[in-house]
């Protein structure tokens, strides 16, 4: 009998996902746990493995968005069967997707619920009508309308929202699109292709602005989308307020050059700064509950651990992954592990767990040479601290003018839950812990 | 001097203002409307469109009888024109549309108050007249309108040096009419006039008619009205008009240099200027711009608080149609609702025969804001109906988005363009591209289908040509 190659559970409030490439094609004999599809989610790509060995049935196309639950393939164990693959591409199953939700009492009320699951494989174009030329353009080339975004009055989709979509949506094949093309062009609007006899431009091609400047139109990525959504809804949301300060990293400096070498000999891990600051937070954070807690609802949720997000940027975009239990890491464990999360995050293998969960973040945009900057909050969290370029400034000293390494800190808050006075405490906190790092052994 | 609060007074009861009033009362506010003349209706009704379509219909019907019956096998004899019954009709039929507004202002207990009004607060206007009284009111909109540009060298007398007010009124047909101004009201009266009898010659300062209409269209409507009889100089300026007991002098300046032309009357017809006077603007400190226009945001809101403007009086098109959704779009703000007017979707008449209609942008225009485009025409020689009806001068054209097909302009020249454009106006209004029009099924035999054959067209594909 076959198998039902379904999307799993993906994690917290992820419901939903894009194929973004198939690894193995229709027919293709398959083993256990060998990758089938890579999907791409709000979070992260990950390689779907199949559950049972057999000749491959493909139900769904690539670039297809698909819900927890959803059958996208079949397997056939004795391999001979191809014939009846069932019409519907997709059928949502039920239960799946009701378990992936109710895991953390967090999500609920943060995470927005994905764009009508539902309607996107039920009855298409049965809501609004479609003018006669978005009509013989959906059928002709087999699309979902309800799938493309639309500009005309009252939602009504136009010839140029359809042209737009067929443009954009096979560029998606290539995997990666080149990332100064992915650069923040602003919405390009009118698109120009040399003229064909045909009334629309083939797809993939190059694309200039009719004003003759060269321009190249390329999908956002889900990654990319899921960003833009979280940022916006970060800043419709919360109360952001940043507050600032600095750090002599003098102390800092000494002591990792003292110890860099023995450090490396004794763990297996260079010595960076982050896991001074690490754990500066985190006890920061453990004097001071609320900045690591989240508004949910009416309630106040108080995390009893430490969930550090460190923000690494990648080819594909900003990711956060997180070190869990950050409290509960020496310095030695938290350089280990974010060396570990960044080397996942430039392959592209973090799974969901890896960015699932974090009570605060901390984003460096020092190494980009970043001297002061106000850090956006990674929602539900209620706090983000933002580390910069350590500079040799001249600063005073018990009444002398001495050069000194110095950083601006900043920490971004949302002052629905949290009153200056707590932020700019904390952040002194942290301060205070990176000028004497021996306070971070004591605890005070 | 009583006075009494209203929510809303309109000062104005062209199509702008008494749309607006109207509009108002339909949403609950208690509305005020003061019109200086005693007639409602403004311009538009009195001694605009209204007046100069009804001579436009009966001076096109005697040129029909006298020109084109026989064609049809129809023959005339004893042909005459009675032109004071001509008058008579239009007078009636602008009285029953001005005594209209009337009815329409009970109907939504509007308030109709006969007098100039005058500023004396943001919230108060003073009305002079019979019947002097202050009005009081939350709100206050502007709908004044705009009045003939007056030429220094050519004041008007009324009797040979003339508006479009008195243009609508001659006594008699003249022998030979000359009329400066090729836009929308010079084509028309020249046109009434010509189809009359007169011989009309129209001096147009540009190179062109019809001016900001699309210009390949522009020229086809000039040789059709070449071809009537019309003459044209255009590149010309007026440099003096010289009125006597039987006639009028005028000298111009062309390409071919000086020149000097004689006839019976001089129509000025070189555009209307903003109409705000005596409404004491500068006591509540309102300024005009520099073409003594007043400045409106988005919501027709003026600088002073509580005061808005609607119409001729703001910058934009003076189009009756403009003023009207302006109108409606500043009662709908008033009341607190979203109300807008969508600028690109504003449809130009010229009643000519054949008509000149536009919507969107010409061809000038998508070309100026960089815009690739794809342009599909149709003549109505190729069309059946116009066929039929004898009316085969002019076509359609349709200017599309090179890229989305998008709809952006459609330009008609024929036989009621002024009726065919207003699915052209629907097809931008909904952004449809040149195909959806290309695949609504139009009845058969209709002057409409030339606009679907012309959307077809830009595809390279029409089906009858």
């Amino acid at each position: 009998m076959a198998v039902d190659v379904q999307i799993p559970a993906l994690g917290e409030s992820v419901t939903e996902g894009v194929i973004v490439r198939w690894l193995k094609r229709d027919g293709d004999s398959v083993a256990v746990d060998e990758a089938l599809f890579e999907l791409e989610t709000d979070k992260a790509s990950v390689e779907i493995p199949a559950p049972s060995a057999g000749v491959i049935a493909v139900l769904t196309k690539e670039g297809e968005t698909v819900h927890v639950g959803d059958v996208v393939a079949r397997i056939e164990p004795n391999g001979a069967a191809k014939a009846a693959a069932p019409a519907a591409s997709t059928t949502s199953a039920a239960a799946p997707a009701a378990s992936a939700a109710p895991a953390t009492s967090a999500a609920p009320a943060s995470a927005p619920p994905p764009a009508a699951p539902v309607a996107a494989t039920a009855a298409p174009a049965a809501a609004a009508p479609l003018s006669p030329a978005v009509r013989r353009l959906v059928e002709e080339h087999e699309l979902d309308p309800t799938q493309i975004a639309s500009s005309g009055k009252g939602g009504r989709l136009t010839k140029g929202d359809v042209l737009a979509h067929i443009n954009t949506a096979p560029a998606a094949a290539p995997p990666a699109p080149p990332p100064a093309s992915a650069a923040p062009a602003a919405p390009v609007a009118q698109v120009d292709a040399a003229r064909s006899p045909t009334p629309y431009p083939h797809p993939g091609a190059p694309i200039a602005r009719s004003d003759g400047e060269a321009v190249e139109r390329v999908p956002m990525t889900r990654l990319r989308q899921r960003i833009a959504e979280r940022l916006r809804q970060a800043q419709a949301t919360a109360a952001i307020l940043t507050t600032f300060n600095e750090a002599d990293m003098t102390a800092v400096m000494e002591l990792r050059a003292r110890y860099k070498t023995r450090f490396s000999e004794v763990h297996g891990v260079s010595l960076g700064f982050m896991s001074f600051f690490a754990r500066a937070c985190v006890t920061a954070l453990q004097d001071m509950p609320l900045i690591n807690a989240q508004i949910d609802g009416t309630d106040i949720v108080y995390h009893r651990r430490v969930h550090l997000g460190v923000a690494v940027g990648t080819e594909r975009g900003l990711v956060v992954p997180i070190v869990h239990d950050a409290d509960q890491r020496s310095f030695a464990d938290i350089e280990r592990e974010i060396a570990r999360l960044a080397g996942l995050a430039r392959d592209n293998k973090l799974g969901i767990d890896d960015l699932s969960g974090g009570t605060f973040t901390i984003s460096n945009g020092g190494v980009y040479g970043s001297l002061l900057s106000t850090p956006i909050l990674n929602p539900p969290q209620s706090a983000i601290l933002g580390m910069h370029k350590i500079e040799k400034r001249a600063v005073v000293v018990e009444d002398q003018i001495v050069i000194r390494p110095m950083m601006y800190l900043a920490v971004s808050y949302d002052h629905r839950l949290i009153d200056g006075s707590e932020a700019v405490s904390f952040l002194v906190k942290v301060k205070e812990r990176l000028e004497e790092p021996s306070r971070l052994l004591l605890g005070v | 001097m009583a006075a009494s609060a209203y929510d809303l007074i309109v000062i104005g009861s062209g199509p702008g203002g008494y749309i607006a009033a109207i509009r108002a009362a339909q949403l609950g506010l208690h509305v005020a409307c003061v019109e200086k003349d005693s007639t409602l209706g403004g311009t538009c009704l009195n001694i605009g469109c209204i007046p100069s379509k009804a001579l436009l219909e009966s001076s096109e019907r005697y040129h029909q009888a006298s020109h084109d019956f026989a064609a049809h096998g129809i023959q005339v004899s004893g042909l005459g024109l009675d032109l004071a019954k001509m008058m008579t009709r239009k007078d009636g039929i602008v009285r029953a549309l001005t005594r209209g507004v009337g009815s329409l202002f009970k109907k939504h207990k509007i308030t109709s108050v006969t007098g100039m009004a005058r500023f004396s607060a943001p919230d108060r206007v003073e009305i002079a007249g019979a019947a002097p009284q202050t009005l009081t009111a939350q709100h206050i909109l502007i709908a004044t309108g705009s009045a003939p540009v007056e030429l220094p060298m050519a004041r008007f007398d009324g009797r040979r040096i003339v508006s479009s007010t008195e243009a609508l009124a001659l006594p008699a047909v003249p022998k030979r009419l000359i009329v400066i101004g090729g836009g929308a009201i010079g084509l028309e009266m020249g046109s009434v006039w010509s189809r009359l009898g007169a011989e009309v010659l129209i001096v147009e300062m540009l190179d062109r008619i019809a001016p900001g209409m699309d210009q390949q269209m522009g020229t086809m409507l000039l040789r059709a009205l070449q071809r009537q009889g019309l003459q044209f100089q255009l590149g010309t300026t007026l440099k003096s008009a010289a009125a006597d007991a039987d006639g009028v002098t005028v000298g111009l300046s062309g390409p071919k240099g000086a020149s000097e032309e004689r006839g019976d009357v001089l129509l000025v017809a070189v555009g209307r200027r903003p109409f705000t006077d005596g409404l004491g603007l500068e006591t509540i400190g309102l300024t005009l711009d520099q073409r003594g226009r007043i400045p409106v945001d988005a919501h027709y809101a003026t600088s002073v608080p509580g005061v808005y403007a609607i119409g001729d009086v703001i910058p934009g098109l003076m189009l009756a149609h403009k003023a009207e959704d302006e109108g409606v779009a500043a009662a709908e703000n008033i009341a607190g609702l979203p109300g807008h007017v969508n600028y690109d979707a504003i449809p130009n008449v010229v009643y000519t025969a054949p008509e000149f209609a536009s919507v969107g942008l010409s061809e000038e225009e998508a070309k100026s804001r960089g815009i690739a485009v794809r342009i599909g025409s149709f003549p109505y020689t190729a069309n059946g109906r116009a066929r039929s009806i004898g009316e085969t001068e002019g076509g359609v054209k349709v200017i599309a988005d090179a890229t989305t097909d998008r709809v952006l302009g459609i330009h008609i020249v024929g036989p009621h363009a002024s009726d065919v454009i207003a699915e052209a106006a629907l097809a931008i209004e909904f952004a449809a591209s040149s195909e959806d029009i290309g695949r609504t099924v139009h009845a058969h035999p209709t002057l409409a289908e030339a606009l679907k054959e012309a959307a077809l067209a830009v595809d390279g594909r029409p089906l009858n040509l």
